[in-house]
C-alpha cells in the first residue's frame, strides 16, 4: 500500500501501529459502555418504555410519518433536478440578461437557510393573505435550495468538459440547443452523477426540518410519540427507531452514489487521480466537486 | 423599541456564538476523525468510517433532537440548551470537515512524499513541510464551504429553544416572554412575521455571501495548479 502519509511500515511503526489500534478499540469501548450504562441506569431496556413499538397502530402511525417524509422527498427532488435544469442553462446563457440575474437568483437561494425559507412560507405568507400548508411550504424551500445547489453542479459539470466537445458539435452543424442538450448536458449529468445523488440525499435530510414548522414528517412523529406519558415517555427508544430509519433510507440512497461513482471510476473515460491514502482513488467528480464546494464535500444542509 | 433593538442583538450573539463555537469543535473534532481516516491503523479507519458515514446520514434536526431531547435523560440534569446545540452542530459538522481533510491529503500527489522520504526527511518533517502546507491550499476553499454551511445551519436550533436569528421572529411576537414551548404557535400569532423574516434571510444572503466572497478570494490567492 503506497500512501502520501506513510511508508510501507517497518517491525517499529507495525508495533506502533497495533498500540494506536488497541488505543482505538479501547476507546470506542469505553464510549459504547458508558451509553449503555446510562441507557441501562436511566431505564431506557424497560419494557413499559419499548411496549409502545409492540402496537401496529402506533407502527401504522411511524408508517405516515415515513409516508410524508417520502412524498416530500419525491416531489422536493425530481422539482429541484427541473428547476437545477433550468438555472444551469440559464447560469451557461451566451446572453448577459439571462445570465447575470439567474446567476443571483441561484446565488441569493443558496444563501437562505432552508428553515429560513420554510418559514417565510408557513409564517411569514400568511400575513399577505397567502396561506400555504406546511407540505408546500417544505417542498417548495427543497426545491428551491437543492435546485440552486443542483444548477451549479451540472454548471460545474458542463465547464469541466474539454473545449473540443463544444467545438465538435458546432463543427457538425449543431445549433447552440442542440450541443447544449445532446453533447454537453448528457456527458455533465453523467460526469456529476455521484454529486447529483448526495444532493438528493441532503434533500431526503432536510424534510427532517419540516417537524419544525409543524409538517407531520417521520421525526415529528418520533417526538409525538416520544412524549407519551402512559409508556413512560419513551423519547430515547423512538429516537433510536426513528433514526435508524433515517440512517437506512439515506445510507442507501448513499450506496446508490457511491456505486455510481465507483462504476465511474473503472470507465476508462472517466480520468483518474493518484490514490491518496492507499484507498479509492479521487475521481475528477470528487475533485470538481472539492473545488466548487459542491454536493458531497459541502455539507450544506439547511 | 429599545427592547425589540435588545431581542435582535441577542439573536445575532446567539447565532454567532453557536457559529463560532460549533466551528471550533467541528474543526478540533473534524482534524481528530480526519487523520483517523487517513491513519495506517485499521481499526481507526474502521472507526473513522463509521462515524463520518453514520452521522452524515442523519438529518441534523435527528442530531439535534437527539442532543437536546435524549442527552438530559441519559444524564439525568439539565443542561444548557445553547451548549447542546453547540455540541450538536459541532459534531455534525465535523464529518464535513473531516472529508474535507482527508480528500485534501489525497490531492497531493505521492510523489510529493516519495520525494521527501528519499531526501530523508523523517515523518514530521515530511507532514509539516511537504504535505500540509500544500494539502491546506486545496482545502481551504472546501472548508470555508463548510463553515458556510454551519452558519445556515445555526438555524436548526431555533427548533429546539435555542435564540438565534432561526427565532427571533417567536421571541418579538411574544415580547420576549415566549417559553420553548410555545415559541412556534406565537409565531402563527404575530404581526409583521413577513418583514421579520425577510430581514433575516437579507442577513444570511449577506454574511453567507461575505464568506463566499471571502472564500473565493483565499481560493484565488492560494490556487494550486497541478
Amino acid at each position: 500500500m503506497s500512501s502520501v502519509l506513510y511508508d510501507v511500515p517497518g517491525p517499529r511503526a507495525r508495533l506502533r501501529n497495533r498500540v494506536l489500534g488497541v488505543v482505538t478499540i479501547l476507546v470506542v469501548l469505553a464510549l459504547i459502555g458508558l451509553t449503555v450504562w446510562r441507557l441501562y441506569a436511566t431505564g431506557q431496556f424497560t419494557a413499559q418504555k419499548w411496549s409502545i413499538f409492540g402496537y401496529t397502530a402506533i407502527w401504522m402511525r411511524i408508517l405516515d410519518g415515513l409516508w410524508h417524509t417520502l412524498s416530500a422527498f419525491i416531489v422536493a427532488g425530481v422539482g429541484a433536478l427541473i428547476l437545477g435544469f433550468i438555472l444551469a442553462v440559464g447560469r451557461l446563457s451566451d446572453h448577459a440578461w439571462i445570465r447575470v440575474p439567474v446567476g443571483w437568483i441561484v446565488e441569493i437561494l443558496r444563501a437562505i437557510p432552508v428553515l429560513i425559507f420554510m418559514m417565510l412560507m408557513y409564517y411569514g405568507l400568511p400575513t399577505v393573505g397567502i396561506k400555504v400548508t406546511p407540505y408546500v411550504a417544505v417542498v417548495v424551500a427543497l426545491i428551491a435550495y437543492n435546485g440552486s445547489v443542483l444548477a451549479e453542479a451540472i454548471r460545474a459539470g458542463v465547464e469541466s468538459l474539454p473545449r473540443g466537445q463544444k467545438e465538435a458539435g458546432y463543427a457538425i452543424g449543431l445549433r447552440k440547443n442542440g450541443v447544449m442538450r445532446l453533447i454537453l448536458l448528457p456527458q455533465a449529468v453523467r460526469a456529476m452523477m455521484p454529486v447529483i445523488i448526495s444532493q438528493l440525499v441532503v434533500a431526503l435530510k432536510d424534510t427532517a426540518l419540516g417537524f419544525i414548522i409543524t409538517y407531520p414528517e417521520l421525526l415529528y412523529v418520533i417526538k409525538l410519540l416520544g412524549t407519551q406519558i402512559q409508556y413512560g415517555s419513551p423519547l430515547v427508544p423512538a429516537a433510536i427507531v426513528g433514526g435508524s430509519i433515517y440512517v437506512a433510507l439515506c445510507l442507501l440512497l448513499s450506496y446508490v452514489a457511491y456505486r455510481v461513482e465507483k462504476r465511474m471510476r473503472r470507465s476508462p473515460k472517466a480520468p483518474h487521480l493518484d490514490p491518496g491514502d492507499g484507498g479509492d482513488p479521487t475521481t475528477a467528480t470528487e475533485r470538481i466537486a472539492v473545488r466548487r464546494g459542491l454536493g458531497k464535500f459541502d455539507g450544506r444542509q439547511a | 423599541m429599545d427592547e425589540v433593538g435588545h431581542l435582535w442583538w441577542q439573536a445575532i450573539e446567539g447565532t454567532l456564538v453557536l457559529f463560532f463555537a460549533g466551528g471550533v469543535i467541528a474543526l478540533v473534532l473534524g482534524f481528530i476523525v480526519g487523520a483517523m481516516r487517513v491513519s495506517p491503523v485499521p481499526i481507526a479507519r474502521a472507526v473513522g468510517t463509521v462515524y463520518v458515514n453514520w452521522i452524515r446520514n442523519t438529518p441534523l434536526t435527528l442530531v439535534m433532537f437527539f442532543f437536546a431531547f435524549c442527552i438530559p435523560i441519559l444524564l439525568g440534569q439539565r443542561i444548557n440548551a445553547i451548549m447542546l446545540a453547540t455540541i450538536a452542530l459541532g459534531v455534525y459538522t465535523a464529518t464535513y470537515i473531516a472529508e474535507t481533510i482527508r480528500s485534501g491529503v489525497n490531492t497531493v500527489p505521492v510523489g510529493q512524499a516519495e520525494a521527501a522520504r528519499a531526501l530523508g526527511l523523517g515523518f514530521g518533517q515530511v507532514m509539516s513541510l511537504v504535505i500540509l502546507p500544500q494539502a491546506f491550499r486545496s482545502v481551504v476553499p472546501p472548508m470555508m464551504s463548510v463553515l458556510i454551511a454551519l452558519l445556515k445551519n445555526t438555524t436548526v436550533a431555533a427548533g429546539f429553544s435555542v435564540l438565534n436569528l432561526g427565532s427571533v421572529t417567536a421571541y418579538l411576537s411574544e415580547h420576549r416572554t415566549a417559553s420553548a414551548d410555545n415559541i412556534f404557535q406565537a409565531m402563527v400569532t404575530g404581526e409583521n412575521q413577513l418583514l421579520t423574516l425577510l430581514l433575516i434571510a437579507v442577513i444570511f444572503v449577506v454574511l453567507v455571501l461575505l464568506l463566499a466572497w471571502l472564500q473565493r478570494v483565499l481560493e484565488r490567492k492560494w490556487k494550486v495548479e497541478r
